[in-house]
């Protein structure tokens, strides 16, 4: 039997005592899957996300990441889980003003002692690694201009090459193709199934396209105000589960126009 | 086939007509205008019955005022020009100019540096204790609220008439200021990289220098250029307080009823300060 790399049981999230964004979400993912999260705008599908990686507390419950429970942990466990988990971000979250590499680099932070990273101090072998993963995703000719020079799927790319150089073992990506347009959405699709299928890095895509998530997920965790109201393979997703998911009746979502 | 299309279309348009006639026609909506006309008509005399009741408190001539100015502008006109005692006294003007911006510029970079420091505790990008935060707040809004001129001469019984009182008057006034601007600017400018920082299991330490500083710098130089321009012109209100600096220079030949000399100096300032604006602006446009 495999041992879940991630589980959820019985997560509550409650912001500022009033909001409830999660309602006793249970949940579990195995190592290598790949796993989309659907669902409306403001059904906690961030806030599962966010939980995971502890930038975001849970009010109730635990979270367990490879066999240790985080929902507690104290600020230096919570390094070591980060460290694991990269995270890309539907608005890349890069430090726009620095260089494609030194962004890439960013990912070593998480292994280095606050001066030397503070100091940007990295060794021969992370610069070599970052290349790599450069070239890998076809960012080599970049790797020296700034990232604001670049256009949105380059950016999310070099999103990806800063969380491959943590050396993942969970990738999270918050909505990661839904500022881009519709080819370099695909370029990143790919590159995040190949990452998933070749380097055996299990991975978490919150998406907002039905279609996408069915195409390249191998399980669809559907979420409607905060619970989970669908957890399967895409192909058992049937219309009117859709329709339940987003709350909605025929003829109201983007995906039955014709 | 293509009568089916028609149909369906046709099918559509009659929905959709449907629909707007049964959207609630919007009553609010047309209230709207009228809100926002009575609101400017009610602030216009709001202000006009402001205007009547103060100049009536303070027995201000409005007539009388728009009356003289002619006059004064007049006896300005022929007082303050430079003559030639004036400009025998150009080089000492240019010293004191000198001392005054070369003061305002130390002041400024001082404060600056202790204020980035003393903001970082201040942002929320940091996660330092909320109550840790709120202090700085309220330290950096005292040091802010009280004017220069005020911390000037409350100073002046500590140091007495010397350089240092100005120094220390501008350095509170500014540091307060620079704080707050600080803390909104690193919050507003770096708040979505240092989210993926943390993310990737940075400490605040690797996050400020690599997030924080990178991405905010800019517009701390900006704020700093500001304030030099800014505190040239203070630094000459405080000099007369102070007796030092170009402001004592001002006072003196004003005092002495030297208004040639005096409004020499009055063209060096300004001259200097539009010279200090073209040059941040520049450095501005590099930077930005």
């Amino acid at each position: 039997m495999i041992m879940p790399i991630l589980e959820f049981r019985n997560v509550s999230k409650i912001y500022d005592n009033i909001t409830k964004a999660l309602t006793d979400i249970s949940f579990s993912v195995d190592e290598g899957e790949f796993v989309s999260i659907i669902g409306p705008s403001g059904s906690g599908k961030s806030t599962i996300l966010r939980c995971i990686n502890r930038l975001v507390d849970v009010t109730q419950g635990s979270i367990f990441f490879d066999g240790h429970d985080i929902s507690q942990a104290d600020k230096k466990e919570i390094r070591e889980v980060r460290k694991k988990i990269g995270m890309i971000f539907q608005h890349y979250n890069l430090v726009d003003r620095l260089s494609v590499i030194e962004n890439v680099l960013h990912g070593r932070l998480g292994y280095k002692s606050s001066i030397s990273g503070a100091i940007g101090y990295y060794t021969e072998e992370e610069k070599e690694r970052a290349f790599e993963i450069l070239a890998m995703l076809g960012l080599t000719e970049q790797a020296y201009k700034r990232c604001d020079e670049l256009s949105g799927g380059q950016k999310q790319r070099v999103g990806i090459a800063r969380s491959l150089m943590q050396e993942p073992r969970l990738l999270l990506c918050d909505e990661p193709i839904a500022s881009l347009d519709p080819s370099s959405a695909k370029v990143i699709m790919d590159y995040l199934s190949d990452i998933n299928r070749t380097m055996k890095i299990t991975c978490i895509a919150n998406l907002h396209q039905v279609d996408v998530a069915m195409a390249y997920a191998k399980r669809i965790i559907g979420i409607t105000a905060g619970q989970i109201v669908y957890d399967g393979p895409p192909g058992d997703l049937s219309k009117s589960k859709i329709y339940e998911i987003y709350q909605s009746e025929e003829g109201e979502l983007i995906t039955d126009a014709k | 086939m293509l009568s089916e299309q028609a149909e369906k279309n046709k099918k559509a348009k009659d929905n959709i007509e449907k629909k707007m006639r049964k959207a609630p026609r919007p009553e609010a909506q047309t209230s709207v205008f009228v809100i926002r006309k009575r609101t400017f008509t009610l602030a216009f005399l709001g202000l006009f019955v402001l205007f009547t009741v103060s100049a009536l408190v303070t027995e201000y001539d409005v007539i009388g005022g728009f009356e003289s100015l002619p006059k004064a502008v007049a006896w300005m006109a022929k007082q303050f020009i430079p003559d030639e005692k004036a400009l025998s006294r150009l080089s000492s003007i240019l010293s004191k100019l000198m001392e005054t911006a070369l003061v305002s510029v130390a002041v400024t970079v001082c404060a600056a540096t202790c204020a980035f420091f003393f903001s970082l505790f201040g942002t929320k990008t940091t996660k330092t204790h909320p109550l840790l935060a709120r202090t700085v707040r309220i330290v950096a809004a005292f040091f802010r609220n009280v004017p220069d001129v005020v911390w000037a001469m409350l100073l002046l019984f500590s140091f007495g008439q010397n350089i240092l009182t100005g120094f220390f008057a501008l350095f509170f006034a500014t540091f307060g200021m620079m704080t707050r601007a600080f803390i909104e600017t690193i919050d507003e400018v770096s708040a979505s990289c240092v989210e993926a920082l943390y993310a990737t299991g940075a400490t605040s330490l690797q996050t400020v220098f690599n997030g924080v500083i990178p991405s905010s710098l800019p517009e701390i130089v900006s704020w700093v250029l500001y304030m030099i321009e800014t505190n040239i012109r203070s630094s000459t209100l405080i000099g007369m307080l102070t007796a030092t600096g170009i402001g004592y220079l001002f006072d003196l030949y004003y005092k002495r009823m030297d208004y040639g000399s005096a409004s020499l100096v009055v063209i060096c300032i300004v001259i200097l300060v539009i010279a200090i604006e073209t040059i941040s602006n520049k450095i501005r446009k590099v930077i930005m």
